[in-house]
């Protein structure tokens, strides 16, 4: 029922966006989320949109780790020389 | 949406969903929660059926320590649904000139002597929708039917369902009604605890329940119960980095409300879905498969919209509900079964001829295992 995949919105028609993830279409209503532009990440459950992505907190969450994983890989680099 | 990957060559690129499955960050995280976990067992309950699709499919609870368990909770809207609202649905759809509307799932699920997909090879109108908004439409098409859409799911559904009720309200559809059986998932969270059936460490928390509800649902959890929950996200990345989290809790004494999936999910929730989600329901008690009648854990549609009320439209008596003699999805859904301890797993129970709940839904624990775990446990 939920597809937790946020997709990118295309069209704001009215009350209605149109989100593309992975080159597929899908119908988003924005009677719940009515603050939502073109360009935004959401995620639609039931065919409404829920909640907007935060760019911003994707990005560090990712960052924490990948600083994490390239010290891993640093370290691991060092005692091979 | 394509990128480029190291040695040039295009790959597709889904953003904020690749980066969540990537192998060097998981590999990562598993270094931190090996380096964390001490000696002693640890039981975690990833609540929602979202979360345990992700853990059987990305094989999560093979790269964890080996005594650390995860244990899928009551959160597959269509499981926790009770044997007795599948058969009021289907006395509803035995009525003259009834179209029942309902997400897919729900048609499966087996009552206590048909389901909804036998009904409509009887001859019964009964249609997928995607959307309950496709339910309103429905009905306006069809002003000499009743449409009755089948209200099933937790926080995250149950504001779709009342927008769509204030849609028929606002454009007098009067022939809409809601058979509602949507349920709240903290009540649910509390009775599993006092009931002292599992003993759990931890709550993995449901992250689109929350992207509704906001994170501070769980307050209660972590102050009277001492249990620490994690809000989190359903990619690979997220389930790890909230287990880490939770391990945290444990070693440093602590039990607090933290949310992984900072990223949807908002401390104070979804204001607009929740005013609406209240302004349509009430709070009732409800009946979940496995957990039994849990005070307070339902939505019921409040006076107001009563004509949008499909338990008031019609009558909906219907014989006390049998289960399919074996199933044990009360246990699993309770957290102290697993599929494998059903006899009737793949042997007659399958996705295609399912026996209960669990098995019909794609997020039900039985279903789950049954694509992703059989093999491994039944060479
Ligand atoms: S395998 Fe089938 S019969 Fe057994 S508990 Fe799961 S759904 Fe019920």
């Amino acid at each position: 029922m939920c597809l937790a995949i946020p997709m990118k919105v295309i069209r704001i028609n009215g009350r209605e966006a149109v989100a593309e993830v992975g080159g597929v279409e899908y119908r988003a209503n924005l009677t719940i989320l009515p603050d939502v532009k073109v360009g935004d990440y959401i995620i639609v459950h039931a065919g409404f949109a829920i909640e907007k992505l935060d760019e911003t907190a994707a990005l560090e969450t990712l960052q924490i780790w990948q600083d994490i994983a390239d010290f891993d890989r640093e370290k691991q680099q060092r005692k091979r020389d | 949406m394509t990128g480029k990957n190291s040695s040039g060559k295009e790959i597709s690129v889904l953003k904020y969903i690749d980066e969540y499955r990537n192998p060097e960050l998981v590999k990562a995280i598993i270094t931190e929660i090996d380096r964390e976990f001490s000696t002693e067992t640890i039981q975690l309950m990833e609540v929602c059926g979202g979360h345990t699709i992700t853990i059987y499919r990305y094989g999560i609870h093979k790269l964890l320590p080996t005594n650390l368990h995860l244990i899928s909770g009551p959160g597959c809207p269509v499981c926790v649904t009770g044997v007795q609202y599948i058969d009021q649905a289907i006395a509803i759809a035995r009525q003259e000139n009834v179209i029942i509307a309902s997400f897919g799932d729900m048609i499966r699920v087996p009552g206590s002597s048909s389901s909804l997909q036998k009904e409509k090879g009887a001859g019964a109108d009964i249609r997928v929708c995607y959307s309950p908004m496709d339910a309103v439409r429905i009905a306006e098409k069809n002003p000499e039917k009743e449409v009755v859409f089948l209200g099933i799911g937790f926080e995250t559904t149950a504001p779709t369902v009342a927008a769509a009720v204030e849609s028929a309200f606002e454009h007098k559809i009067e022939n809409f009604s809601v058979l509602s059986a949507h349920k709240t998932m903290p009540q649910a969270m509390k009775a599993l605890l006092d009931s002292g059936d599992v003993d759990l460490q931890g709550f993995i928390c449901p992250g689109h329940v929350s992207a509704i509800t906001g994170t501070h649902i769980y307050d209660f959890i972590a102050r009277d119960y001492h249990i620490p929950c994690v809000v989190s996200g359903f990619e690979p990345v997220d389930m790890l980095q909230t287990i880490l989290m939770i391990l945290r809790q444990i070693n440093s004494n602590r039990a607090d409300v933290e949310n992984q999936y900072s990223r949807s999910v908002r401390e104070s929730g979804n204001p607009k879905a929740l005013e609406l989600m209240w302004e349509i329901f009430e709070e009732a008690d409800a009946e979940w498969r496995g957990l039994g009648i849990i005070p307070g854990s339902g939505l019921n549609i409040r006076e107001k919209y009563h004509d949008f009320d499909a338990k008031i439209k019609f009558s909906v008596d219907v014989p006390p509900a049998r289960e399919c003699a074996g199933c044990i999805c009360r246990d699993i859904m309770r957290g102290v079964k697993v599929p494998t301890d059903c006899k009737l797993f793949k042997i007659v129970c399958n996705p295609q001829d399912p026996k209960g709940s669990c098995m019909v839904s794609s997020e039900g624990t039985c279903a789950t295992w049954f694509k992703y775990v059989e093999n491994e446990l039944n060479p």
